[in-house]
């Protein structure tokens, strides 16, 4: 048997819960050829590089799939069933003209976009209203009782989707992701046995999103959606299939990442007491603190769909033109390059310039709405709960690596402050 | 003891105790006395500013101050750390002694030095007649207390304001004017706006920029004079088609002049262009010599740079007042082999009618200019600027995100034209003219200019040849 | 208190804006201006639009009150 790359280890299910040390082989060779063709990004100066390099493309309809996908006609469900890009998968100049578009609805108009703000104060209440609800608890999961439910709920009312839909599309987005795996693990009974499921979801997500929009269409209501699919701006409205996609990436990813930031969060910080005393001492270390938890366990540890349109030379590499980039997010966030001591967590870390977020054109575009719901409930919680002991160390993984995440974080507790 | 260890105890004994100077105020003045306390300069440090205040950053002047959303006042910089220095505000520099290392302050008091840091920056150049100049009405605009007198005026809903030179400056004061709903003329002596830094072929875009916000834009033209009434407030400008211009407010945006007066006698390379140093902030002296003691930063610096042929570098340009700053500190209280050079690629940004203008490199250094990325009838693209196959600086207008792509080019002598973009690409994608006029020109003057190797400056002593 | 914006380094991601709108402002789409000495009552504003600046271009004094110079 050939020996696996350091990439596909780190993307083996068994170390879902520590990629790290395979980062750290894999750094070794900034740009690695993968034996699928795919080029696997590694560090901070690199990723940057190609982040700001107009020769990438984010559109996979501009590359061909790698080898292996299309050999076993796995990987990526989401790829073949939305026809349509997204602002994540698409490019300049389309790209810039619908995020422009998308843009006011969500933080608000300029030149005072006040939306996210404002939200601020309902936050809170979500939040306190979950850790009321752990009173007279003594065990409680991180994951199910408090990081689903803040993002799931706020994203809801942003977009306008009605919440009593959250159990449908949570099943569609669980099916999705399990299906969707780019280790070596892809071409094993269980993944392929679910590909099918995972097709179908993706479909069933799509006829929702248009059935929403539609509904929308003929009365508008309130949320972004709604703005969005009656938008009469100079820009001109967006077709109904790129609105569907972006509807199902704002539902989806507006909640998914945040869920998994706020269960590392809590599970971080567990595992450093010192660092989850020094916070609950001085509350406003938290602003800092999340961005070094960010960097710490990114919530998208890389990301799939770009590829090269040119020959690209970086890292003693040419990346060959149709080739696909993988930009390992996860890895360059713990780059020593970059950062000093970086499997240390340091809530007060100066020059955190990390890449939790990504950077250039396809920045997170829900950042804002991330920063303020993790940082109100990492506050509360450390605040709030009183003695909390992690009861599992590591906690069992979800099986998607992009969006890697705990399924639960079991943490044992002695009450809930007022 | 040996030599070596004598040294090093000297540069203990001067980081302890020495007697440092700086003459400048502002930004780079600024960041330089920090710089020095965090490199543990324990001694004596004055700083010596012509204006009252404290350090303050001047790019908001021009912007959200004229505009009236934030007051003159408010733009007092931030702080690294304390300096502990000994603030001589209000009180310009005179002259200099070099023998005896006193700087000579404008109300006859001496201040000696052991070290020096030379960082005067600029003025604005005033309008040529000073009859016409001392006129009520007629502004320029570099300092806080220019900016809230021009504010001030603008507020006053003028019944037109007359700008004279379309470079930055005047470009973003017609820009706010245009905000404000208030009438503008701007009279250009270059083809177009930014003509100097960006060339010709962006300066057409730029035109079509202004009159689409309704800015009387007119190009080709001098003021030849200014008209004030009976009261002595300026109403009318003459200009040299023999047109005239009804305003009540004229802002002369003519460029800047370094502020070098003080140092004449000195014997340092001083002149038009600034003060000569080297890379790593050291000033010359008239002969081409290096001096030990006396150091220059920020807009008033000029040193050769290793991406332009060495030929010297004039930078009015924000992170350059920094950068130098911080190089020159750390040379003062070091020495070699641990001096650093300021090696920046030049860089700056103005914000004007509503679109991010953005540069790397040097653009007066190319020849060529060729469209990389977007649309120019959108005003949303990335372009290029060659010089014999290489590319040697980038402008984007709201494309400020791939700037690094060009940075990075640029360090490495990329080729012009670059590598095409996957996507997005302009219309038109042929390498062209640039179309910069002589640097010579007045009122064409960029913000960042390659000065040569100035033979006009040569006042140098040469040696006789002894037989 | 106080602030700069190294706009040599910001590329507009306008998060500041986002989470500080009375202090910073885009002109346009990219063009960003702000309020250099903000009230001091928008501190946390301020604080949470400098963490979450991508390219850490928002540089805030790190002195509060103390030594500055002799006026004003």
């Amino acid at each position: 048997m050939v020996e696996e790359t350091p990439w596909q280890q780190a993307l083996r299910y068994a170390n879902r819960a520590n990629p790290y040390p395979f980062y750290e082989e894999l750094r070794k060779t900034p740009v690695a050829r993968q034996p699928d063709g795919t080029y696997v990004v590694s560090t901070y100066r690199e990723i940057v590089a190609l982040l700001h390099d107009p020769r990438v493309s984010s559109d996979p309809r501009k590359c061909p799939a790698p080898a292996t996908v299309q050999a076993e006609g796995s990987a990526e469900p989401i790829r073949e069933v939305l026809s349509e890009p997204n602002i994540i998968t698409c490019d300049p100049p389309e790209h810039d003209r619908d995020r422009r578009m998308m843009m006011p609805h969500f933080v608000g108009p300029p030149p005072s976009p006040h939306l996210i703000s404002d939200l601020e104060p309902e936050i809170r209440r979500i939040v306190d209203g979950l850790l009321d609800d752990m009173k007279g608890k003594n065990r409680v999961d991180a994951v199910d009782d408090f990081a689903y439910p803040l993002p799931v709920t706020v994203i809801c009312k942003v977009l306008g989707v009605p919440l009593e839909d959250e159990p449908r599309f949570h099943q569609w987005i669980e099916t999705a992701l399990d299906a969707l795996d780019f280790g070596p693990e892809a071409t094993s009974e269980e993944i392929r046995s679910r590909q099918a499921g995972g097709r179908q979801a993706v479909r069933d997500f799509g006829q929702f999103a248009v059935e929403l929009l539609d509904r929308y269409a003929r009365q508008p209501g309130p949320g972004m959606l709604s703005a969005l699919v009656n938008e009469d701006g100079p820009e001109g409205r967006m077709s109904k299939g790129v609105l569907a996609s972006n509807a199902l990436l704002l539902i989806f990813a507006g909640h998914e990442t945040t869920v998994n930031l706020i269960a590392h969060s809590v599970l971080t910080l567990l595992r450093h007491p010192d660092a989850l005393e020094k916070l609950r001492r001085r509350p406003e270390l938290i602003v800092p603190g999340v961005e070094e938890l960010l960097r710490f366990e990114s919530s998208v540890q890389f990301w799939h769909t770009r590829s090269a349109v040119e020959d690209i030379d970086i890292a003693g590499t040419t990346i060959p033109k149709g080739a696909p980039i993988f930009l390992a997010y996860g890895s360059a966030n713990r780059d020593p390059e970059r950062f000093t001591d970086p499997d240390a967590l340091d809530l007060e870390r100066r020059d955190n310039q990390h890449l939790g977020f990504s950077q250039g054109i396809h920045f997170c575009f829900g950042a804002p709405l991330a920063r303020l719901e993790v940082q109100v409930a990492v506050g509360s919680f450390v605040r709030r709960v009183q003695n909390p002991r992690l009861v599992e160390d590591p906690p069992p993984y979800r099986h998607n690596q992009i969006f890697r995440g705990p399924r639960h974080v079991l943490v044992d507790i002695d009450g809930i402050r007022d | 003891m040996t030599l070596r260890a004598t040294v090093a105890e000297l540069v203990r004994e001067f980081r302890a105790s020495g007697r440092i100077v700086i003459v400048g105020a502002s930004l780079a003045g600024l960041r330089a006395a920090e710089t020095l306390r965090e490199e543990g300069f324990t001694g004596s440090l004055t700083i010596i500013g012509d204006e009252p205040y404290e350090p303050y950053d001047r790019p908001p002047l021009s912007k959200q101050v004229l505009k009236g959303w934030v007051p003159a006042d408010h733009t007092k910089l931030p702080r690294m750390r304390e300096v502990d220095a000994d603030w001589r505000l209000g009180v310009a520099a005179a002259g200099l002694e070099r023998v005896t290392k006193q700087v000579r302050l404008a109300d006859g008091e001496q201040v000696p030095y052991d070290r020096l840091l030379i960082a005067t920056g600029t003025r604005a150049r005033q309008w040529p007649n000073p009859v016409e100049a001392a006129l009520d009405g007629v502004h320029t605009i570099r300092s806080r207390d220019d900016a809230a007198q021009l504010q001030k005026a603008l507020a006053e809903s003028p019944s037109r304001v007359l700008v004279i030179g379309a470079g930055f400056i005047g470009s973003e004061v017609a820009s706010v004017c245009r905000e404000l709903d208030v009438p503008v003329t701007v009279v250009e002596r270059g083809s177009a706006p930014l003509v100097g830094a960006l060339g010709g072929v962006i300066g057409e875009i730029a035109a079509q920029m202004q009159r689409d916000h309704g800015v009387d834009l007119r190009c080709g033209l001098d003021v030849s004079s200014l008209e004030g009434d009976a009261a002595g407030h300026v109403r009318r400008a003459e200009l040299s088609d023999g047109s005239t211009v009804d305003a009540d407010v004229v802002v002369a945006s003519l460029g800047s002049i370094r502020n070098v007066e003080w140092l004449e006698g000195s014997g340092l390379a001083a002149g038009f262009w600034g003060v000569g140093c080297d890379a790593g902030g050291r000033a010359f002296d008239i002969n081409g010599v290096v001096t030990d003691s006396i150091y220059v930063a920020g807009d008033v610096a000029r040193a050769p740079h290793v991406l332009y042929e060495y030929q010297f570098l004039a930078m009015e340009h924000w992170d350059n007042a920094v950068f130098g700053a911080e190089v020159a500190a750390h040379n003062m209280v070091n020495l070699e082999p641990h001096y650093r050079p300021h090696l920046l690629l030049p860089g700056f940004w103005s914000g004007q009618f509503g679109i991010n203008i953005k540069s790397v490199g040097v653009p007066p250094f190319g020849e060529e200019i060729v469209f990389t990325q977007g649309s120019v009838a959108e005003r949303r693209f990335a372009a290029a600027y060659g010089y014999r196959g290489r590319i040697v600086a980038a402008v984007t207008f709201d494309h400020g995100k791939w700037l690094e792509y060009y940075a990075k080019l640029i360090e490495q002598s990329g080729p012009f034209p670059p590598p095409p973009p996957g996507w997005d690409q302009p219309s038109d994608t042929k390498p062209m003219p640039a179309e910069f006029p002589d640097p010579r020109v007045p009122t064409a003057i960029p913000d960042v200019v390659l000065t040569g190797h100035a033979p006009s400056e040569r006042t140098a002593e040469f040696r006789p040849r002894r037989h | 208190m106080r602030i700069v914006v190294d706009l040599n380094r910001c590329q507009g991601y306008a998060q500041c804006v986002y989470l500080a709108h009375e202090v910073f402002r885009l002109n346009g789409q990219e063009a960003l201006t702000y309020e250099p000495n903000p009230d001091d009552a928008r501190r946390l504003q301020v604080e949470r639009a400098a963490a979450a600046c991508p390219v850490q271009a928002i540089v805030i004094d790190r002195l509060d009150g103390a030594e500055r110079g002799e006026t004003s």
